[in-house]
């Protein structure tokens, strides 16, 4: 049973996909995921692992390479970032389409305009359509138990999609943090082996992938998507109690801290959460009733029981670490004032867009966040939901 | 809705445009070889090549320039067109020095 | 074995009809010429760019290959082929496949000289074990005929249009078989369909079964976009290589080799006039497009002889 050590969040995805001893993995540089190919070719180049890496020349053709190896019949792996997520657009596409289950370690960075080589979630949350389930990790631990389930959860029958899993860039990613891995056979025996039905090189039969789908086809092809992203939901937490059997550690859609009484409440996803828990440490201690709820999945979103988990809460924050330039909020909160929408008594709900490019937030900005919820649950007032905190004004910070 | 068959059991030629999307194959795979070969484009041609075997002296030179895969040999034999794929663009009527093959128009 | 037809033309079909391409498609005859190529007993999985062979031979649920198929991008049938081979040295390896597999890509000339260049050239570095085959028609085809890289000098296509000022495509065909025989692969050849196709079945024949990663550039002639009865096929391609507009040559291990010399090398306009997207090059006044273009393929020729020497 697992080994205590540090590491940083790079070493710590690269150590998992050592330990689920891929097929193949197609991969291209681009900071801040850089070091999980790095690591990852020393492991290949000292046959610790049974890899072909495939060191592309574009992340396209990473992403290329990942999906043609896993329709082969193999359980292909990538790692990326920012633009280099962005230039693979097109092929995340088409793996979830061919409901191909490749895993993708990813570093989120903001994507370019300008070059910006820092943490904000611009490149999944953009991805956010692609099919493709998305995990997000606050800690290195995260970071390597999220990876391992992301593999029985995408390969699961019923729900055969491709998985990403996020950290976030330099916070997560570079940052050695106190760490408990599995042994390689635990993983080996979590992961199992990958056995899909049909394969190119199935000795049988052959099998053809990605066809010119007409329209008397295509609508019937993305109902069976968007019913699989649904199934994704119960394996998800399933391979979660697997998981927790195995290790003790719990994992279920989002992480709820001080929810039980608490009258206003965050939602945020990734790193910041560690941060923003201790501002509700510290409210706590001055007595006042507030929440927090890390969001583990974006994708399945799990509405209904992010919305039941809300539906005490007076007013609720929403902290979006990615902008969607829609003139009324952040992706996140789009859909969490979705999912309230059901609630009887909703909470008003207002939105953060934060942390851009790698602008700090601090532990006193999300004080400031929870005195203004009070403010607006005392007042019925949200005024303003579409807000950004963090950055410049001419008359000094709001 | 009740799956008669498992996804991967599907036929290219159980499919069709009244499927519903329980009975389609998951992605659009095809788990068989050839399944074109039910698609009838032979309605296509406005031109079409007859065969006139006794003619032919089986140099098969005509073979690899069909596009439709509509010429079958069979134990050293030129067989005549498989006229349901075969869409009538006349190469092999031109490719044929023995003038085994003429080109008319459909219906004439 | 010396080449046979006969016994060539007596294999199992591995590219069907039914399929969706246009009658008279030189696309077609170039896969059913590969495809022919591999021994029976030896299985393939074949990659596609996007293009008019991938929309017409794998149109949902009907595909015209017997082999396995994969289609993923336009601008990726190199790393895809790359992809599906190194899952299948790994699956080999651990011995989860037994039989042997080829892999072999095909994409247009828009899919191989432009958009797909980049993969190409990387899957082609990295040394994967795949052949890459591209029908080369001189336009983006799929689409309605625009002007690639690999659209001759003059040709009318529909982003060259033959205007009064500008006289269709103003640059000359790019030479993508020099440039993949530059990546120093082991086996590059350029091919068309002449006469009993023993040109290409050997070279097809080579690419398939030498080992690393091979380039087979065919030119595939298009009725509908070059403008001729579609008919005329052969009488084209023969045209091609007297020109000498296409030579037939290959390189292999960095070894040039000419494997047609044609007996009387006629003048371009032989070939030129055969086909519509020529046709302005024939108005009174015009003869100075002919010239340039004679001046280019005896430049080129020449170019050729010398390294074939």
């Amino acid at each position: 049973m697992g080994k205590k050590t540090r590491l940083s969040g790079n070493e710590a995805i690269a150590y998992a996909m050592k330990q689920i001893n891929p097929d193949v993995m197609g991969a291209f540089p681009i900071t801040p995921s850089t070091e999980i190919p790095q690591y990852f070719a020393s492991y290949v180049a000292n046959g610790e692992v049974d890899t072909e890496f495939v060191a592309v020349e574009s992340e396209h053709s990473a992403m290329s390479t990942c999906y043609a190896a896993q329709a082969a019949g193999g359980r292909a792996v990538t790692a990326t970032s920012s633009a280099g997520m962005a230039l693979m657009w097109e092929m995340l596409y088409v793996t979830s389409s061919a409901r191909l289950p490749v895993t993708m370690a990813l570093v989120n960075r903001a994507l370019t305009g300008p070059i910006n080589i820092n943490n904000d979630h611009s490149d999944s949350m953009g991805a956010r359509d692609s099919g493709w389930i998305q995990l997000y990790s606050e800690t290195n631990q995260e970071a390597y138990d999220n990876y391992i389930q992301a593999i029985p959860i995408g390969e699961n029958g019923k729900v055969r999609l491709p998985v990403m899993v996020c950290q976030d860039g330099f916070i997560t990613s570079h940052a050695v943090e106190n760490i408990e891995l599995l042994d390689d056979e635990e993983v080996k025996k979590f992961v199992g082996e990958y056995k899909p039905e049909n394969y190119l090189l199935k000795k049988e039969n052959p099998l053809a992938v990605g066809p010119y789908d007409i329209s008397n086809y295509y609508m019937e092809h993305k109902k069976q998507q968007a019913e699989a992203m649904k199934n994704a939901k119960a394996v998800i937490l399933s391979i979660a109690k697997k998981f927790e059997q195995l290790t003790g550690r719990k994992y279920g859609f989002f992480e709820s801290y001080q929810m039980e009484d608490a009258e206003t409440a965050l939602v945020i996803i990734g790193s910041s959460a560690g941060t923003a828990k201790e501002a509700v440490r510290r409210l706590r201690q001055a007595g006042k009733k507030v929440g927090l709820i890390k969001l583990r999945v974006f994708r399945p979103f799990p509405a209904e029981e992010l919305a039941a988990e809300m539906s005490g809460v007076k007013a609720v924050a929403v902290m979006d670490k990615a902008e969607g330039f829609s003139a009324c909020g952040g992706p996140l909160f789009a859909e969490v004032r979705s999912a309230l929408y059901d609630v009887k008594n909703r909470p008003f709900a207002i939105n953060y867009v934060y942390g851009l490019g790698g602008r700090d937030i601090c532990v006193e900005h999300f004080e400031m966040i929870y005195d203004n919820l009070f403010e607006i649950a005392k007042t019925g007032n949200p005024g303003e939901v579409y807000r950004h905190i963090g950055q410049r004004e001419q008359e000094g910070d709001k | 809705m009740t799956m008669t068959k498992k996804a991967n059991e599907i036929k290219a030629s159980e499919i069709n445009e009244s499927t519903p999307w329980q009975e389609m194959t998951i992605g659009g795979e095809i788990y068989e070889g050839g399944t074109s070969a039910l698609v009838n484009t032979g309605e296509w041609r406005t031109m079409i090549p007859i065969f006139h075997e006794e003619k032919c002296n089986h140099c098969m030179l005509c073979v690899p320039f069909c596009p439709d895969s509509s010429i079958p040999v069979e134990n050293g034999k030129r067989k005549d067109f498989d006229l349901m794929h075969c869409k009538g663009c006349g190469i092999c009527f031109k490719v044929c020095a023995h003038k085994a093959i003429s080109y008319e128009k459909v219906g004439a | 074995m010396a080449y046979s037809l006969k016994q060539q033309v007596e294999k199992p079909e591995r590219f069907v009809g039914g399929h969706r391409l246009c009658a008279g498609c030189g696309a077609a005859i170039t896969v059913r010429g590969v495809m022919r190529a591999l021994k029976p007993e030896d299985k393939a999985v074949v990659v596609n760019a996007t293009g008019c062979l991938e929309v017409s031979s794998f149109l949902y649920p009907y595909t015209a290959w017997e082999d396995s198929y994969i289609h993923s991008a336009f601008e990726n049938a190199g790393a895809t082929a790359g992809g599906v081979e190194a899952a299948y040295r790994v699956l080999k390896k651990k011995g989860k496949v037994n039989e042997t597999f080829k892999f072999i890509a095909f994409g247009g000339d828009g899919g191989t000289y432009d958009i797909g260049f980049q993969s190409l050239s990387g899957a082609m570095e990295r040394g994967h074990d795949i052949v890459y085959v591209c029908y080369d028609n001189e336009a983006y085809m799929n689409t309605g005929v625009q002007r690639s890289s690999s659209t001759p000098r003059f040709a009318d296509a529909t982003t060259t249009p033959a205007g009064s000022i500008i006289p269709g495509k103003p640059q000359n065909k790019k030479d993508l078989t020099a440039i993949m025989a530059a990546h120093g692969i082991p086996y590059v050849a350029q091919t068309t369909f002449l006469g009993n196709f023993k040109d290409f079945h050997e070279k097809a024949e080579k690419a398939i079964y030498t080992e690393g990663p091979t380039f087979l550039n065919v030119m595939s002639p298009c009725p509908r976009g070059w403008r001729y009865e579609t008919e005329d096929i052969a009488e084209i391609c023969k045209l091609a290589v007297d020109t000498c507009v296409w030579p037939l040559f290959e390189v292999v291990d960095g070894v040039w080799k000419l494997n047609y010399e044609p007996r009387k090398k006629l003048p371009v306009e032989e070939y030129l006039k055969k086909q519509g997207r020529f046709r302005h090059m024939f108005n009174p006044g015009s003869e100075w497009m002919i010239e340039e273009v004679q001046k280019h393929v005896d430049k080129k020729w020449e170019a050729l002889l010398n390294k074939c020497k």
